[in-house]
């Protein structure tokens, strides 16, 4: 990546598109490039970086909202946010550690462009939820607005959730508004211990059908389990179930009693105050069970009632450890590498049980040859052509990230 | 009669609508059909009743397949269809033309299977938003998105226009609370979309079609999220004398780290005409009522309350009443939500559904007063305060001539303003008829084309409820872009 593009304001941006649609010149798009390790690699004649594009550009804590231009780090809207008393709610992971990169350095942008969410995903609801907002230039060089700084709007399409999730395929987000929320006054944390995966999503399913308001749950089999960097957890030796409450100090003791009395069935919890609640689930939000190396990582979504199953399927056919976040709906598994990341096992294990897999990391050659992600249905694939066609119809913005077709 | 125009309805069509009842009535039984006058009269507009359309025909399916066979035969025959859930949309969504054919979901209105263990239920589109929580209620569970009509109005209406309601400070609108769509496309090709679990793979297609009017395709089937009732909840009002101290309190309830799980506004004119027909004990001396609600424990509401009625005292606020119990919290929302029905007993009234951002409220309402005044038109304002969504009722004679017209007038007006403010024109009712001509406010022609093929994408030669959210003129943009494979085709659609 000799030459990268840097723009430093929409209109180059724009104009720097301009040029590549005229010559049919394809690029990758990227952010801080924290995730460049994960999805399929793209196949462009070069690269452009949203990193010069910079800055918060609203912020208005009374009203929950925030604006800021795609290439703003992430850290630093943390820090803007937690100097009032905020946060982003959907708590994205930061893979860029597990890719050998380093941590804290995604791009607000690069967390829209891939809708990776967090622990608090089964409560607060994910990236996709929290986008009001989008600036971006298409693959027709034609910049656009979308929804809007409010936090109810219906005027016109949803644009800016359907471009989440998307990977720069169809747009190049230039700036994004989105809803925060208030930072818990309170964190606490209940960790079971010794259960096997089925009976850690029911224990989690359980706890999530409570009234208490859970807000992230997490199940780590023995091996990820004894990577936490907390002693008392290490010490068990077990798998470990961690429940979690946020909220007013207060209501969190009465509600934590409520809580284990309600599930006193699975054992007595360990408990963790504020600040080992913090640590446990920050070292989850990087993914952090995850040291960079060789092993294949996938993220597999499926209904919390079938991911274990799912996982077991999988573990018919090749060792897997694995981190189950949202209740057990969400399994990401660590899996020794082979030629094919398992993928021919895995997508089986899907299509019985229902959901989806995405190969996070492998080798660059592996996430070429399998598909990265879930296969679409000939209906899904038409509707996904379609979209691509009508955003950036000559096939410029990051060809192949996705899909090798797209 | 009105402002809003329609377009020609095709006469080679509506000179085949022997033949095209025939055929359907063969595709589906002649029981699904409704063909005579008076039949189709009953679906021949929505809550926005000053529009009215007979349309061709009415058909109401069973299942999933019937919708497909039907939207089929129209795809064939270049007959245009209109989807409709309850017919209780606001902003004309589901006005029929007389060259369409009403396609209706509500016989549709199955539970297929409530998971409590996973939080979701599947359910034909065609069930009523009410009608779900009340199968997981049993169960202590229920379905978050809660818009004023949910009694009569269906799920596909609210995937149609991805409703909010008074609670969605908390739990989010539609679009937060659904996992998985079964839609039928104009072709009558069946799709899934997403399931039973979080994040659909690939483009966030959900995201697209909810809030997509009814022009994407007729969802059949849903996946949603319930979820877990809270231990308790509990009403408190707080009334101020002006609007701005309202603003204010709401403002420094949020920046104190509460997010309530609703907070309701509402000026003078709504709150007499509301008390008079709740009795729900809103006092009548105060320019504007908060109804704020809490959830939790006995304990946990009770001092959730006391911290909030904290909050508003610096404000010095001429009434704090907390509900003594479930039947005045009762009656405190139903005076809420029968807003819209109680203004209706006294007069003709527009609903707006702007959205600003909270910190302009004084000035917007203030703005509103005085553009309804010189209408000659009076005016109740109802607030989604926590989230900015605003409900002016434009109240008019529609008997008098001329009256709707200005109530129109000053319903654009209203709209505009919202947008220069930094909001939008709708929050949560849609564009519909109402607003399609106000949508060059809010964006430009590329905006516009954006969105439109789109559109394009999932309905090529725009046959489903097409004369509605953009501008007609706006369909020319599709073919100004040579690089749009769907151009040429829908340009001349109109």
């Amino acid at each position: 990546m000799s030459d990268v593009l840097r723009p430093a304001t929409e209109w180059e941006l724009q104009s720097m598109m301009g040029a590549l649609h005229e010559r049919q010149i394809s690029i990758e798009v990227v952010g801080a490039g924290s995730k460049r390790g994960a999805g399929r690699p793209a196949t462009a004649a070069g690269v452009l970086t949203t990193a010069g594009l910079r800055g918060i550009t609203l912020y208005e804590p009374t009203e929950l909202v925030m604006s800021a231009r795609a290439g703003t780090p992430v850290s630093q809207i943390e820090v803007e946010l937690a100097s009032r008393s905020q946060m982003l709610p959907f708590e994205p992971v930061d893979p860029g550690p597990m890719l050998g990169g380093a941590p804290g350095v995604q791009t607000i942008g690069g967390v829209f462009a891939t809708n990776f969410s967090g622990a608090r995903r089964i409560s607060a609801g994910g990236a996709r939820d929290h986008i009001l907002g989008i600036r971006a230039i298409n693959g027709r060089a034609e910049a656009f607005k979308a929804g809007g700084r409010v936090m109810k709007n219906v005027t016109g399409y949803d644009i800016a959730r359907g471009l989440t999730g998307s990977w720069g395929t169809l747009a190049i987000l230039t700036e994004a508004t989105f809803k925060v929320l208030p930072l818990p006054d309170d964190v606490a944390t209940l960790v079971y211990f010794g259960h096997t995966d089925e009976i850690a999503a029911e224990l989690m399913c359980a706890a999530m059908g409570s009234p208490f308001e859970i807000s992230g749950t997490a199940h780590l089999t023995e091996a990820l389990a004894a990577r936490i960097r907390n002693d008392e957890i290490v010490v068990e030796r077990k798998s470990a179930t961690a429940l979690r409450l946020e909220n007013f100090t207060k209501s969190i003791h009465y509600r934590k009693e409520r809580l284990k009395s309600a599930l006193a069935a699975y054992g007595e919890p360990l408990e963790l105050d504020l600040e080992s609640s913090l640590r446990l689930w920050g070292e989850l939000r990087r993914l952090s069970v995850f040291p960079f190396g060789s092993h294949q990582i996938w993220r597999i979504s499926a209904s919390p009632r079938m991911a274990p199953k799912l996982v077991a399927a999988i573990r018919r056919h090749m060792p897997v450890e694995t981190y189950y976040d949202w209740s057990g709906g969400l399994a990401w598994i660590e899996t020794p590498a082979t030629a094919d990341a398992g993928a021919a096992d895995i997508r089986r294990a899907v299509a019985s049980f229902g959901g989806h897999a995405t190969l996070v990391r492998a080798d660059e050659s592996v996430r070429r040859s399998v598909d990265v992600f879930q296969p679409m249905s000939p209906g899904v694939e038409r509707l996904t052509q379609g979209l691509k066609s009508a955003f950036d119809p000559l096939g410029i913005l990051n060809p192949g990230r996705m899909y090798a077709t797209l | 009669m009105s402002l809003i125009e329609l377009p020609n309805p095709d006469q080679s069509v509506i000179s085949r609508r022997d033949e095209v009842v025939r055929d359907l009535a063969a595709l589906v039984g002649p029981a699904a059909v409704i063909a005579d006058e008076d039949g189709r009269r009953a679906y021949e507009t929505d809550a926005l009743t000053a529009y009215r359309r007979l349309p061709l025909a009415v058909v109401l399916p069973a299942t999933t397949e019937d919708v497909s066979k039907v939207l089929k035969y129209a795809s064939t025959h270049g007959i245009k269809v209109i989807p409709r859930g309850a017919g209780t949309s606001l902003c004309g969504g589901a006005l029929p033309a007389e060259d369409a054919i009403v396609v209706g979901v509500s016989r549709m209105n199955r539970i297929l299977e409530i998971d409590y263990d996973a939080r979701t239920a599947r359910v034909e589109a065609g069930i009523t938003n009410l009608a779900i929580s009340a199968a997981a209620g049993a169960h202590g569970f229920f379905y978050a998105p809660d818009p004023s009509s949910q009694l009569a109005c269906t799920l596909a209406g609210n995937l149609a226009m991805n409703s909010g309601g008074a609670h969605c400070l908390k739990y989010g609108v539609t679009t937060n609370n659904v996992l998985g769509l079964r839609i039928v496309l104009m072709d009558g090709e069946i799709i899934d979309i997403g399931g039973p679990h979080l994040e659909a793979e690939g483009y966030d297609l959900l995201g697209l079609v909810i809030g997509s009017e009814g022009q994407f395709g007729i969802v059949t089937e849903a996946t949603v999220r319930i979820l877990r009732s809270a231990e308790g909840a509990r009403p408190m009002l707080l009334g101020f004398e002006s609007a701005a101290k309202a603003a204010i309190c709401v403002a420094r309830i949020i920046a104190s780290g509460i997010i309530p799980v609703a907070i309701e506004f509402m000026d003078k004119p709504a709150i007499e005409v509301c008390e008079a027909f709740a009795k729900a004990g809103y006092p009548l001396d105060v320019e504007a009522l908060l109804i704020i609600e809490v959830e939790g424990s006995e304990e946990e509401i009770n001092d959730r309350l006391a911290y909030i009625a904290g909050i508003a005292d610096e404000l010095k606020p001429k009434s704090i009443i907390v509900a003594s119990g479930p039947e005045q919290a009762e009656r405190i929302w139903r005076g809420r939500k029968s807003a819209f029905g109680a203004i209706g007993r006294r007069a003709d009234y527009y609903c707006m559904d702007g959205t600003i951002p909270l910190a302009s409220l004084a000035y917007v309402l203030e703005q509103i007063s005085e553009i309804c005044a010189r209408h000659g038109l009076s005016v109740a304002n109802i607030f989604h305060a926590g989230d900015g969504n605003l409900h002016p009722l434009v109240m008019y004679d529609a008997n008098a001539p001329g009256e709707i017209e200005k109530a129109e007038a000053a319903g654009a007006e209203i709209l505009k303003l919202c947008v220069a403010v930094g909001g939008c024109l709708t929050g949560e009712h849609g564009v519909g008829i109402e607003k399609r001509d106000l949508m060059r406010i809010q964006y430009d022609d590329t905006d516009l084309a954006v969105q439109m093929r789109i559109k394009s994408v999932f309905d090529p030669v725009w046959l489903l409820n097409s004369a509605k959210v953009f501008p007609l003129d706006a369909r020319a943009l599709l073919a100004e872009t040579p690089a749009d494979p769907h151009g040429a085709d829908s340009s001349q659609a109109a």
